[in-house]
């Protein structure tokens, strides 16, 4: 009985396998045999843990009491106004150099904590989720890059009420120690934010702000273990965040064994909580495993819940994406001025030759013209003085569209193949990938990918008759029991629901339920069924959103995907549509952008800015899809109408030969072949042609 | 007069040639369906748009438009179906020599069909108008297919008849009357000894009591029946046999509104959805006594005794009036007076001036100064 669209998605092609041995081996190895550690290590969990409990609800005042230098130091989030501003009152003037007083940097840490909800931590549950998003997306382009398959390991466990444990684990390259603290201490540290590459994260403010926001919630390091190559010896890291000078503090460092041979496995302790259903990690496991057939994933959920595991489609790496220079129509002014200040190129026109794309030299040459700027100027004068007549110079000047090899998408064969595993038994699929298309002088590709129908409707397994018992949605109804009570025992069914179900039957509510006939039971399950199908055809649709292989969980009316779907008549695919809405029914719709520049509304990278050419293009490929399935619908439906027309003549061609045998005294046999091949025929041949 | 052995035979005669009717319409359909043509049944339309007023004769006609209803059509199939079912009842009716009410042939017909819930016809309201069908497709009359509706309408009067064999005096019926069969074909009722002078119908069964207790037929020499309304065929037959037999001519007496009026419409020149009957049953020079829209000034009716048109009584007269069959000014004139008075009148009305001022001085007066309209 699966009535919930997310249910019946998440339990279809669930395998339930044995929890392998291994992380748990793991988890328990780098404790147990870390060199020289094993007895120290409670302290470093166990005491913060009390003083901290309190600091999520006053982040921003001070916290003296804190016992280590090395916890967060959150005063630093106290606000600056407070000390030049004195107490309140009527204002009074003062001095430049008064104000001074209370200026100074900000630090990045403090901006996270004022700001955590753009970066996806504003609650609890969004926490978790997006602590195992960054995890998952930096352990998957990890390995993409060094050419590796991967699989990943994720495990959430609960501490205490509030908290829990995400450990990844994956089998990517590995970290050099010395870079592990800063990729996992420190914000905005990277590699990606300098180039234009399609990959999954791009700010590098991922993982390390997951790191801070375990630290500042529960004032446990980040644990760190990673080995670089089989013949060099894991490490294991515990790092801290200075929050002050957003410096990362290394407060462990050992060797310890490791069974992996490279990889990396990354602990954070952090106040959350877990659900499933609609924006959980459940879902977003889901929905990564989709849009990335090449992986392997390994989930071992809280609560005693079964592992998932997704094993893996392809075993084929994706094409590794081409790094371009950006291309002129897709730069802001801003970032224009700082190129050009950083250009080391003593022309203008190398400048721009070399540090973007699709620039020759008398594209070059016409740009400055334009503009009215020398030919042979230098770069960081023109940041300074002209900028702003070359930007505009830019968008005057014809430039070529960017190359667009940059994009890999997933592809429609790998699409299908994941549609396939999360909805085994659709009755239609389709799946296209457009040519790649450029908005603002940056490449994008899209991808849309569904799935209708079949068990996507509701249907249900009712169980087997042989016994003798009355199966009814997949439950032994007590025979005992008055049938409307028994029907209760079917999750998701009322006592309200199940009175309706046998009126819709024809069954006396009252019966026992083993006093019911076969064709008692025959009804209640075609009751049942109708009233699925029912309930899927006016449920909107369930609409997946994938941008570089990341799904999209939050914000999704916010996003260009959902503008574009939206935008799309559905009706004309036989669908239902609200005004404005979401069309309705057993779909499942998967769109996946890629890009090498995403252009999210905000930084925790939920939606889509709403770009033209990128809605226009969805559309378009949503609308090619769309198109497969009006054909296949409006074939089903005509040969439903086909099928119900003969049933309905069948139905009267039996009472008309008993007539026609008793009027004309012909034989019935000879009488219903007669009927029954021109009933075949008109069947075939429909009402309509016969107007 | 013909003898029992001679109305057998006749009866005989009858069956036998509705059955080849019936037959040659099944027979059609199989060779039809042999052919992959789709089984047809061209049934007459029996609505405004198929009925033409024949001035000359006076009588209202259908005309020569049918309805094709195909077996291999979603929507028709059933209808097609159930048309075929009713045929085969009648044939069992005939076989059998036995009639039946149209009643009787819902439950001969009526089962469910295959496992479904469905009934081959869910109440009588469908398998009424498909008889109607059957009768006009194959042309022929209800009583032919030994079908009868039950009985409506009584009389008392000054005339002996016979009644399946049984000798009937009108003129000793007690208060009740003679009930009217529904068939009343000259197989089934023979008119014997006749003293009336004419004949009078009256719509309400109320002031046919009051007529028959005053014994006005016996003081007028007159026969009374009363039709419950809209007369059923049993009733429009009869005063059609008597006019066209005994020659007597038909007053007709009911309410003053509309649908009196059309009462008195239908038996004069028959209805639109029996307008295949009209040849036979339509009385043509029928006189409409009353009441008329002129009787309350004529008669000094009290206003009390009158009751306020409503909405539905107006559109009514409005649509009669566009009616060719009253498309003659006396009949325009007492439409708009009806209209134009906004009232309406039962005939129980005259029993505002005293209990027997109907038989004592409303229908001799009438019948006095011969203030009917034809």
């Amino acid at each position: 009985m699966s009535f919930d669209p997310q249910l019946s998605l998440l339990d279809t092609t669930r395998a339930k396998v044995p929890r392998p041995q291994a992380p748990d081996n793991t988890l328990r190895s780098h404790r147990s045999k870390r060199v020289g550690s094993a007895k120290e290590d409670p302290d470093c969990s166990e005491m913060p843990a009390k003083s901290s409990q309190k600091t999520p609800k006053n982040e921003t005042s001070s916290a003296p009491d804190n016992g280590r230098p090395t916890e967060p130091d959150i005063t630093t989030a106290k606000p600056p106004s407070k000390k030049s501003g004195g107490k309140g009152g009527p204002r009074k003037k003062r001095s430049a150099e008064r104000l001074a007083q209370g200026q100074r940097d900000i630090s990045v840490s403090e901006f996270f904590v004022k700001n955590r909800h753009l970066l996806g931590f504003d609650s609890p549950a969004r926490a978790l989720l997006t602590t195992v998003k960054e995890a998952v997306d930096n352990a998957l382009d990890a390995c993409e890059e060094a050419g590796i398959l991967p699989t990943i390991l994720i495990e959430i466990q609960q501490t205490a009420d509030d908290r829990y444990v995400v450990s990844l684990q994956d089998n990517g390259p590995g970290i050099v120690v010395g870079q592990v603290p800063k990729i996992f201490g420190k914000l905005l540290y990277g590699s990606k934010f300098h180039s234009l590459k399609q990959s999954r994260g791009q700010q590098g403010i991922g993982i390390s702000a997951a790191g801070m926001y375990g630290q500042l919630t529960t004032g446990k390091p980040v644990r760190i273990t990673s080995r670089t190559q089989p013949k060099y010896p894991a490490h294991y890291l515990e790092v801290i965040i200075n929050t002050k000078k957003n410096a990362p503090e290394v407060i462990r460092d050992t060797e310890v064994e490791w069974d992996e041979p490279h990889g990396t496995r990354v602990e954070i302790e952090l106040q959350g909580s877990y659900k499933s259903g609609k924006h959980s990690v459940d879902e977003y496991l889901e929905q990564t495993a989709m849009a990335n057939p090449h992986a392997e994933i390994f989930y071992y959920p809280p609560k005693g819940r079964d592992e998932v595991v997704y094993p893996r489609l392809s075993e084929q790496l994706p094409d590794e994406p081409a790094k371009i220079q950006p291309h002129p129509y897709g730069v802001e002014l801003g970032i224009l001025m700082k190129m050009l200040k950083d250009s080391k190129a003593r022309h203008i026109t190398t400048a721009l030759k070399e540090d973007f794309s699709r620039v020759t030299p008398k594209v070059a040459e016409e740009i400055c013209k334009t503009a009215g700027v020398s030919l042979k100027a230098r770069p960081t004068t023109i940041a300074n003085r002209e900028a702003e007549a070359l930007f505009n110079a830019i968008q005057k000047v014809k430039i070529r569209n960017p190359t667009t090899d940059c994009i890999v998408p997933i592809g429609e064969e790998l699409i299908r193949k994941g549609l396939e595993r999360e909805i085994e038994n659709a009755s239609f699929y389709s799946v296209r990938t457009r040519a790649p298309r450029v908005y603002r002088g940056n490449p994008f590709q899209v991808e849309v990918g569904l799935a209708y129908g079949g068990q996507l409707t509701g249907l249900i397994d009712h169980g087997d008759l042989s016994d003798g018992s009355a199966w009814v949605g997949g439950v032994r109804l007590n025979p005992t029991k008055k049938v409307e009570m028994a029907l209760t025992s079917i999750p998701g069914i009322t006592r309200k629901k199940a009175v309706q179900l046998l009126l819709k039957a024809g069954i006396d509510r009252a019966t026992k339920a083993g006093m019911l006939t076969a064709d008692q039971v025959e009804l209640l399950r075609a009751a049942l069924d109708a009233e699925a199908r029912s309930e899927s055809a006016t449920r909107s649709i369930h609409l997946v959103r994938l941008a570089n292989r990341v799904p999209l969980q939050y914000q999704q009316s916010a996003c260009a995907i959902h503008k574009a779907v939206t935008d799309v008549n559905w009706r004309r695919y036989h669908l239902t549509q609200p005004r404005g809405g979401l069309p309705q029914g057993p779909l499942v719709l998967v769109v996946h952008i890629a890009s090498v520049w995403v252009p999210f509304t905000s930084e925790s990278k939920e939606a889509i800015a709403h770009y033209e050419e990128i809605i226009d293009e969805i559309k378009r490929c949503i609308m090619d899809c769309g198109r497969e399935l009006g054909r296949y619908l409006s074939r089903r439906d005509k040969h439903k109408a086909q099928a119900d027309r003969r049933h309905k003549f069948d139905l009267y061609c039996g009472e008309l030969v008993e007539a026609l045998h008793f009027l004309t005294k012909r034989k019935r046999t000879e009488i219903k072949k007669i009927l029954d091949t021109a009933a075949d025929h008109y069947a075939e041949v429909g009402d309509e042609l016969q107007e | 007069m013909a003898t029992k052995r001679e109305l057998a035979a006749l009866r005989k005669a009858k069956a036998t040639k509705t059955l080849d009717k019936l037959t040659s319409l099944a027979e059609k359909v199989i060779t039809q369906a042999e052919k992959l043509d789709n089984p047809t049944v061209e049934i007459p339309i029996r609505a405004l748009s198929n009925v033409a007023f024949n001035k000359k004769k006076h009588i209202i006609e259908m005309g020569s438009k049918t309805q094709s209803r195909t077996l291999f059509n979603v929507n028709m199939a059933k209808r097609f179906a159930q048309t075929f079912l009713v045929a085969k009842a009648c044939k069992e009716l005939l076989d059998a020599g036995k009639t039946t009410s149209i009643r009787d042939l819902y439950y001969m017909t009526k089962h469910s069909i295959g496992k479904t819930s469905e009934n081959t016809f869910e109440n009588q309201g469908e398998s009424d108008p498909i008889i109607e069908d059957l009768e006009v497709t194959i042309n022929t009359l209800r009583e032919e297919l030994h079908l009868f509706a039950s009985n409506k309408g009584s009389m008392v009067g000054e005339l002996t008849l016979v009644d399946a064999g049984d000798t009937i005096d009108a003129r000793r019926q007690g208060s009740g009357g003679w009930a009217v069969p529904s068939i009343v074909e000259d197989d089934v009722i023979q008119f014997k000894k006749c003293d009336a002078k004419f004949v009078l119908l009256v719509e309400k069964d109320a002031v046919w009591r009051r007529l028959n207790e005053d014994k006005f037929w016996r003081k007028y020499k007159c026969i009374i029946i009363q039709s419950g309304g809209q007369p059923a065929r049993g009733v429009r037959r009869l005063v059609r046999r008597m006019a066209d037999e005994l020659k007597l001519p038909l007053y007709v007496l009911v309410d003053n509104d509309p649908w009196g009026l059309y009462i008195y419409s239908v038996i004069k020149q028959g209805s639109i959805n029996l307008a295949y009957e009209s040849a036979r049953m339509a009385v043509p020079k029928a006189r409409f006594l009353g009441l008329s829209s002129y009787d309350r000034e004529r008669y000094d009716l009290p206003d009390d005794s009158t009751i306020m048109l409503n909405n539905k009584d107006v559109a009514r007269a409005k649509q009669m009036m566009k009616y060719p069959w009253f498309a003659e000014r006396k009949w325009q004139r007492e439409l708009k007076k009806m209209l134009d008075s906004k009232v309406k009148l039962e005939i129980e009305a005259l029993s505002s001036k005293g209990i027997t001022f109907i038989s004592d001085e409303y229908l001799p007066r009438k019948l006095k100064e011969k203030d009917w309209l034809v």
